[in-house]
């Protein structure tokens, strides 16, 4: 039972430390008496009994430290007193402790919180049965050679996958709807994000309702009942989370749903705005559901586990290769491509999240270097002291130990204050990053206090190490001869203070360059030219019931009283329906068949994408027309075969001619009749997002939009057109109360909502980036202000032999500014390559964009300047008299 | 001075769990059994007996409790344990190995 005897020792002396010191000293005190009994026993007198005994036993006190020593725990009497050491050093200078510890809480905190982002959405797994085996199966053209190869697959392409290919374990699909959800109890109507999903899609996540069950194979067929899932927030926020919730029913669209089941609270797939899901067979037609040339929905796939992914795409693409044989001449692809599940949710966030974990990772870096380069100052101070305790033998890892227990102090007060910060921080990261993927999984939890703990001993040992061995490094001898009128005594500290403000400046360039560049392209995108007049215009959309607005006419009649009703409110000066507002999205394209050159290379069919207009929409948005005319009433009543183009499809697929009058056929039947459209116009071109380059479009009359079409309300005013928001939708509702109405946005909050992301990782890199100035600004002026300190009496004798102050300035920032120059010719090259791994992120600009580079490198010479200037301006000040003096 | 050799302060906890093999005993009956036993030509520093029984006792060689002297006082007493006499066979041993050594190189 040795172990237990042990434990029990340890335990003793770890939990009971006073009494078991109580216990020692009691068991020495004993000792002597019976020492002295004894002795007195012999004949001595007490007096000299007393004295003998002490002298043959020793020291108590030290004995008793001794054989503290021998207990387990020996180390943390020591660790004790040099915490207190430490902490009692630190209260004396409280400045330096204040300002070290904010700039480690700073850094530590928010590397803290872009990992906990990072962990969550980049690391963790999927949180699907066997996430690993998940991948998603795209089609590819072959055509397509740049940026995204992987497209969407036709719902009857991915029928015949799933039903000939044996590669996966299964296969389902879903895409991407919405509803007007309504209740039979005048509920509020709303419009609902859904996707519509194969039965099979959650058995092969392995997804399990909270509440009743997923759709069952039979439901998933076409003309089989209504039925919807709800997601968890949806049934809380629309339901108030009503248990009896199963086999009730929803109004989707009018049309009464049963509802299945309800997904648990963790299932936010493929976003959180998903709400409801239903069939995907549901609402649709079998002939929709066998096309192979509309291209919507996505595919997942689940491995089998002996089966490699390479082999079982190969086996789809090669069936996919058969039906673009067999439809030759219709858009169907060559190819299948495919890649894991977790790669395609994080696609958009991955690069802007290590851009923005390396930024973080940089500060960090340059907080470390500027806390050691703040105890390296402190240390020159104490270099005598030291030396002193050297002399009376202590060990130098004692004094080593000594110097790092205080940096360790520094960073856990520093890591438990960015700890804190990093909570708060998650919590903003999660509201404010628009669309991230998995935001719901970001959680600060055990595994992040490790880390940030991890993160706090690295940067005790980079921001304390260095110091540390330089401090203690000094000779006895040399440290204790060394006056202060040797002048080159500290020498090699000052060297390598300013090594280290090198590294610091690099890294602010690198990172001021990054920042640069994104800033610069979020101006260009801001300022890009959306093609239309749109500071006073508002939009809503709304989607008008099938089964209620069945008819035309029913649609031409709710047009004509909306836009009759919205012109009479004051201050609106133009109002039009339309559906794709500029900016907004691209909301899909057609291909159409020019006549006079039907003919056309493999899959270089010419398309265009999709709008509707009426005749006041174009004047409306300010979109200018550029020839032709654009629709009339009569077009618009008698959904004639009318069409209007923009600048750019006629550039591209009439260049130099006249187009006015022309026909085009959409769909890929020429002697389809029905199809043919003439062009009556041709208008401005738009961006339908700004970053992406314009795009061939086609405008059709509003009143030939499907039934149930997402439609557009814009109305040009006269003041803030936010202002008008109420009143518009105040008359919608007068019209038909059950029709909800969405995304109430000005131009401006179009475009802003398009480059929230780019303005999200501009303005925190350009955070990053301005913080790491600061902190290397204040380096530059500890350096400088040390290194003059140390010189005065050197600068005194210069004065004294007849240096003019001029000299001596030049002289201070000369030293100054060599370590800048340094940093800055480093950090140049470092930048360029790092503006050429982000270029994906760049948008009008370049990785070496001259302007960018030229900026950021004049911004940091003149805060480099200006911290120098203070300390130079004091050296050339120096009263050579005092300065002699003082020795 | 009492101070031992340094050759003796490495086997003091030798001669400790020596002592302690025959009785449980206090610190002060331990450093007089010493004495006595050698005929006082060891002469412990009485006071570096107790960082060595706290190291004995950290190691769990030998084990104390807290119970009355002869004349009624309050005392440590240490006793050795299973574990002790072990260790106290292998001192021994390395230790006549050892001596052996030395007794061989110097009447060489």
């Amino acid at each position: 039972m040795r172990w237990l005897d042990r434990v029990q020792k340890s335990g003793a002396t770890l939990f009971r430390r006073e009494r078991e010191t109580a216990r020692l000293d009691e068991e020495m005190r004993f000792h002597l008496e019976q020492e002295i009994t004894e002795r007195v026993a012999r004949g001595a007198t007490p007096e000299e009994a007393r004295r003998n005994a002490l002298r043959e036993f020793g020291n108590p006190t030290s004995l008793r430290d001794e054989a503290r020593l021998g207990w387990d725990w020996g180390w943390l009497d020591t660790l004790s007193r040099d915490v207190k050491y430490a902490a009692r050093g630190l209260r004396r200078s409280p400045g330096f402790t204040i300002t070290a510890i904010a700039v480690m809480a700073l850094c530590i905190g928010a590397t803290t919180a872009l990992f906990t982002v990072v962990r969550a959405v980049l690391l963790q797994p999927l949180p699907f049965r066997d996430p690993d085996n998940l991948v998603m199966v795209y089609e590819h053209w072959r055509s397509n050679t740049g940026g995204n190869p992987y497209n969407p697959v036709a719902p009857g392409d991915f029928y015949e996958w799933r039903n000939s290919t044996h590669g996966f374990e299964d296969m389902a699909s879903y895409y991407n709807s919405g509803y007007n959800v309504s209740g039979d109890h005048g509920e509020l109507p709303e419009v609902a994000e859904a996707q519509k999903a194969t039965w099979n899609l959650f058995p092969l996540l392995g997804v399990e309702p909270a509440l009743g069950r997923t759709f069952r194979e039979d439901e998933d067929r076409v003309g089989n009942g209504h039925v919807a899932m709800l997601t968890w927030s949806f049934f809380q926020r629309r339901f108030g989370g009503d248990p009896s919730i199963v086999g009730k029913t929803v109004r989707l669209n009018s049309i009464p749903y049963t509802i299945v089941g309800v997904f648990p609270k963790w299932f936010a797939y493929p976003s959180a705005r998903t709400q409801l899901w239903v069939p995907y067979s549901d609402g649709t037609t079998t002939e929709r559901l066998h096309e192979h040339d509309n291209h919507y929905p996505l595919v997942v796939a689940r491995m089998k586990p002996d089966v490699s992914l390479k082999t079982a795409t190969q086996e789809v693409s090669a069936l996919q290769y058969r039906m673009h044989m067999q439809y030759l001449g219709k858009p169907v692809a060559e190819d299948a491509m495919s890649r894991p599940m977790i790669d395609d949710v994080v696609k958009d966030v991955k690069t802007p999240l290590l851009m923005m974990m390396a930024a973080v990772g940089c500060m960090l870096l340059i907080g470390c270097l500027n806390v050691s380069n703040l105890l390296v100052a402190r240390g020159a101070a104490r270099q005598k002291e030291m030396a002193i305790r050297g002399a009376l033998g202590a060990g130098r890892f004692a004094l080593l130990r000594e110097q790092m227990t205080e940096t360790a102090i520094l960073c856990a007060f520093g890591g438990a204050l960015g700890l804190t910060l990093a909570l708060a921080g998650t919590g903003w990261l999660k509201v404010h990053w628009h669309g991230l993927p998995r935001a719901e999984s970001i959680h600060v939890d055990g595994f992040i206090v490790l880390f940030t703990l991890g993160v706090v001993c690295v940067t005790a040992l980079l921001a304390g190490l260095l110091p540390a061995l330089s401090v203690t490094q000094k000779g006895i001898l040399g440290a204790l001869k060394d006056s202060s009128r040797a002048a080159g005594a500290s020498v090699s500290r000052a060297r390598l203070r300013k090594a280290l403000l090198s590294v610091e400046i690099a890294l602010t360039v690198v990172l001021l360059i990054a920042a640069g560049l994104l800033l610069k392209s979020f101006v260009q995108l801001r300022t890009s030219d959306l093609g239309i007049a749109g500071e006073h215009v508002i939009t809503m959309g709304y989607s008008l019931p099938k089964d209620q607005y069945s008819k035309p006419e029913q649609n031409i009649a709710f047009a004509e009283s909306l836009l009759e009703r919205v012109r009479r409110i004051p201050g609106v000066e133009s109002v039009a329906i339309g559906a794709g507002v500029p900016g907004s999205g691209y909301f899909g394209d057609r291909v159409f068949i020019i006549p006079e050159r039907p003919h056309y290379e493999d899959n270089k069919q010419p398309d265009a994408m999709t709008r509707y207009a009426d005749p006041t929409y174009f004047a409306t948005l300010g979109i200018p027309l550029i020839a032709g005319r654009v629709f009339n009433e009569h077009d618009r009543v008698d959904q004639s075969k009318k069409v209007i183009v923009s600048q750019e499809l006629v550039k591209r697929y009439y260049p130099g001619e006249n187009v006015l009058g022309r026909t085009v056929v959409m769909g890929t039947d020429i002697t389809n009749k029905k199809q043919a459209y003439e062009i009556i116009g041709v208008v401005g071109n738009t961006l339908w997002r700004v970053g992406e380059p314009t795009k061939a479009t086609m405008y059709y009359p509003v009143s030939t939009a499907d039934p149930g079409q997402r439609l557009t309300l814009v109305a040009r005013t006269s003041g803030d057109p936010l202002n008008y928001a109420v009143p518009i939708q105040k008359q919608i509702g007068a019209l038909d109360p059950q029709l909800p109405v969405v995304d109430v946005l000005t131009i401006s909050q179009i475009v802003g909502e398009s480059t929230v992301n780019e303005s999200f990782s501009a303005s925190l890199v350009l955070i990053f980036a301005a913080l790491s100035l600061v902190l290397a600004g204040v380096g530059l002026y500890g350096v400088l202000s040390y290194v003059v300190t140390q010189r005065v009496p050197e600068i005194g004798i210069r004065i004294a032999l007849g240096a003019q102050r001029g000299q001596v300035l030049g002289m201070v920032l000369r030293d100054g500014m060599r370590p800048v120059v340094i940093g800055l010719l480093i950090g140049a090259g470092v930048g360029a390559g790092v503006g050429y791994v982000i270029r994906s992120q760049l948008y009008g600009t370049r990785p070496m964009d001259p302007s960018v580079f030229v900026a950021m490198l004049a911004t940091l010479v003149v805060v480099a300047a200006a911290a120098s200037a203070a300390p130079a301006w004091r050296a050339s000040s120096v009263n050579p008299i005092e300065a002699l003096r003082a020795e | 001075m009492g101070k031992p050799n340094d050759l003796v302060q490495g086997t003091l906890g030798l001669l400790i769990l020596k002592t302690l093999s025959l009785e449980p005993k206090h610190g002060w009956a331990i450093a007089k059994r010493i004495q006595q036993i050698s005929n006082d030509v060891l002469q412990v520093q009485q006071g570096s007996l107790y960082p060595a029984l706290q190291r004995l006792e950290q190691q769990g060689w030998i084990r104390s409790k807290w119970a009355e002297t002869e004349t009624g006082r309050q005392a440590r007493f240490y006793s050795l344990t299973a574990a002790g006499r072990a260790q106290l066979e292998k001192e021994r041993e390395m230790w006549s190995r050892l001596s052996a050594a030395i007794d061989l190189v110097v009447d060489a």
